[in-house]
């Protein structure tokens, strides 16, 4: 597909869907808005190799885990194209960052601003925490540290089908909290799976709150490097560090983008809120109701009608 | 005498994998011990090592499958399903990628005592949903496993022997029907494993003390012929007793238990295994009589059901192989 809007345009409308959804919904992963808007806007604006959408723009109800007695079983994968030798694919490991995806989708053509209105409803695939069958998804990754591992899978097996497409895992930062993200370094290094590359969104955030605050995971960067992974650092706000640091030459090696981001870029009313951002839900109605005038303030937008919610 | 086959697994992996170009070997640094090394060495490049991260490797696995390749998991049966226990459901299970989880050491076949005894890896396995099971009882089935379980769509553990197995059966594992060792009319014996050849040892004793045994052995443990077992059920007078090399809660017996109370079968059941235990290291031969696994334990389950003594002590069973230890086929090393 070709993008028709700038990735800046793209990361802000991210961030405003994101913001008036939680706005009406009381509450949402806001945060993650935040820090990650300019990566997922990235990835499927301009970085990724992705074909036409081959899922219906409105996301179909929810039809049924895989079995063998259910033949029609898809995965959301459709969202990003089919699974051609040429396209890339995308793993969104941390799949609590599912409603900033799903308005990626939206904001890049792929989705209908109307699919979002089935988030975390009951008998919807739009879920909460993105699954399979989940618009974008292609596997499951709601338990972090998983995701690596199968694009590593993926990559290697693409490499030894000749296939030219790359396999992209967006990650979170509390993901080397888990021993499986080693593990998964050192065996795509170990096999020079280079067509792997990782965008890893660093707000030193986690559910507990700061990550120094819950478990110190010191030199990230360093670790990877020493587990055999190409590593850049970048501020995760600064595409053009993000389109250079995604060209880093890492033949033999896989490539982890370390993008450093703000919990609470766009949306500065967020830092009283510090550090306790996984998910933000208003302690009261006028909370919410300076949140709204403060953030549509700061987003450049009129404030969220609240009436009927 | 029984015939030994040395390493079966070897060559039947070897002879299936060239053949089949989207399996792939992935081993985690148990390469010799689950007699892939050969293949390893012959074709290097159908073989991933994937070094001690079992849990990398579940998910890569599921990566492979999704690139669709069909990876043959090599390792300790109880490394393939304790540690990367929510790999395995989410990568592997849950998206049914044709992953091939080859288990070796099932149960108490290893002297490496509670870390290496895979003796719930059935209850595990039966839980979960889309998951299949097979199980080798000898070196016919161990040769026909890779067949048998590439066959199935979706993923699938083996519990697989290894080293020098007897040759107890002349044909090939059908997944989803059980092998029918024995037609008589008082007691069904069901079992799987290494511990059909128990029952086996028992048979002629049996017979001797006039006691008509229907003797079932179970590759397929899920699937499961539900009316086929009920069937047999309904043949036998007196009840049934079951032996697996695993604890009973879970296992084949917990499977021939339920499909009884569901069904209102009214005759008893003696289900006959590690019951509420772990085990220790030990040789096989110890362990099983230690624990109530060998054919002595059998015959005293069958009196059970019966109701009645046969009389039949261990010198009347016939005697069971004794593995040198430290063969050169690794009978009961890692």
């Amino acid at each position: 597909m070709r993008n028709k809007r700038s990735t800046e345009d793209v990361a802000m409308g991210i961030r405003r869907r994101v913001f008036e959804h939680s706005m009406r919904n009381n509450g949402g992963y806001l945060s993650q808005a935040c820090s990650a808007a300019e990566q997922l806007a990235f990835l499927y604006n301009e970085a990724l190799n992705l074909g036409e959408p081959v899922l219906p723009a409105v996301p179909k109800p929810f039809a049924g885990v895989p079995s063998a007695d259910n033949p029609d079983y898809v995965t959301g994968a459709g969202y990003n194209g089919p699974f051609e030798p040429h396209f890339d694919r995308l793993f969104i490991a941390p799949a609590h960052y599912a409603l900033v995806a799903y308005a990626t989708l939206i904001e890049t053509g792929r989705m209908d601003a109307e699919g979002l209105e089935m988030f975390n409803k009951d008998g919807s695939s739009v879920e909460m925490i993105g699954a399979e069958h989940s618009p974008g998804m292609e596997v499951h990754n709601g338990t972090l540290g998983i995701g690596l591992s199968t694009g590593a899978g993926l990559a290697y097996g693409r490499k030894r089908r000749g296939e030219s497409g790359e396999t992209c895992v967006f990650m979170s930062d509390g993901e080397v909290q888990e021993g499986q993200t080693w593990e998964a370094v050192q065996a795509a290094a170990h096999h020079g799976i280079d067509n792997l590359w990782a965008l890893m969104d660093v707000n030193d955030q986690q559910c507990d709150g700061a990550m120094d605050s819950v478990m110190e995971v010191r030199d990230i960067a360093t670790k990877f490097r020493a587990f055999g992974a190409v590593c850049v650092e970048i501020d995760a706000h600064d595409l053009e560090a993000m389109r250079q640091a995604k060209d880093e030459p890492h033949e033999g090696q896989p490539l982890i983008i370390l993008a450093r981001s703000s919990p609470t870029r766009g949306m500065s009313f967020l830092q009283k809120r510090f550090p306790r951002l996984h998910y933000v839900r208003f302690k009261s109605e006028q909370e919410r109701a300076e949140m709204n005038i403060s953030i549509a303030a700061e987003l450049g937008i009129d404030p969220v009608e609240l009436e009927g919610h | 005498m029984v015939e030994m086959v040395n390493r079966p697994y070897a060559a039947a992996f070897e002879a299936y994998a060239v053949n089949n170009p989207d399996v792939l070997c992935l081993s985690a640094d148990l390469t010799s011990s689950c007699e892939i090394d050969g293949f390893r060495d012959r074709h290097p490049d159908q073989f991933l090592s994937l070094g001690m991260a079992e849990q990398n490797m579940m998910s890569f696995a599921g990566g492979l499958g999704l690139a669709g390749y069909r990876p043959f998991l090599h390792s300790f049966g109880v490394f393939l399903y304790r540690r990367p226990y929510d790999q395995l459901i989410a990568s592997v299970a849950y998206p049914r990628r044709k992953v091939r989880l080859m288990g070796f050491l099932p149960g108490i076949t290893t002297p490496g005592g509670m870390t290496h005894q895979a003796i719930e890896d059935v209850a595990i396995m039966r839980s979960i949903p889309n998951m299949s099971i097979l199980e080798t009882g000898d070196a016919t089935e161990v040769e026909s496993i890779c067949e048998a379980a590439d066959s199935i769509d979706g993923p699938v553990y083996c519990r697989v022997l290894r080293g020098s197995v007897p040759r107890l059966f002349d044909s090939p594992i059908k997944v989803g029907e059980m092998r029918e060792l024995a037609l008589g009319g008082d007691v069904l014996v069901v079992t799987s494993g290494i511990a059909t050849e128990e029952a086996l040892r028992a048979r002629d004793a049996l017979s001797n003390a006039g006691v008509s045994i229907r003797h079932l052995h179970i590759h397929t443990i899920k699937p499961f012929n539900e009316q086929a077992l009920l069937d047999h059920i309904g043949s036998v007078s007196k009840g049934v007793v079951v032996l697996e090399n695993h604890v009973i809660a879970g296992g084949v017996g917990s499977l021939v238990a339920e499909i009884m109370a569901e069904n209102g079968v009214g005759k008893p059941l003696v289900r006959l295994g590690l019951n509420d235990t772990f085990a220790h290291g030990g040789s096989r031969a110890y362990l099983m009589k230690h624990y109530g696994l060998d054919a002595g334990a059998l015959v005293r389950g069958i009196e059970r059901v019966m109701g009645i003594s046969t009389g039949i002590d261990d010198d009347a069973l016939a005697s069971a192989r004794v593995d040198a230890v430290h063969s050169a086929v690794k009978a009961e090393a890692l």
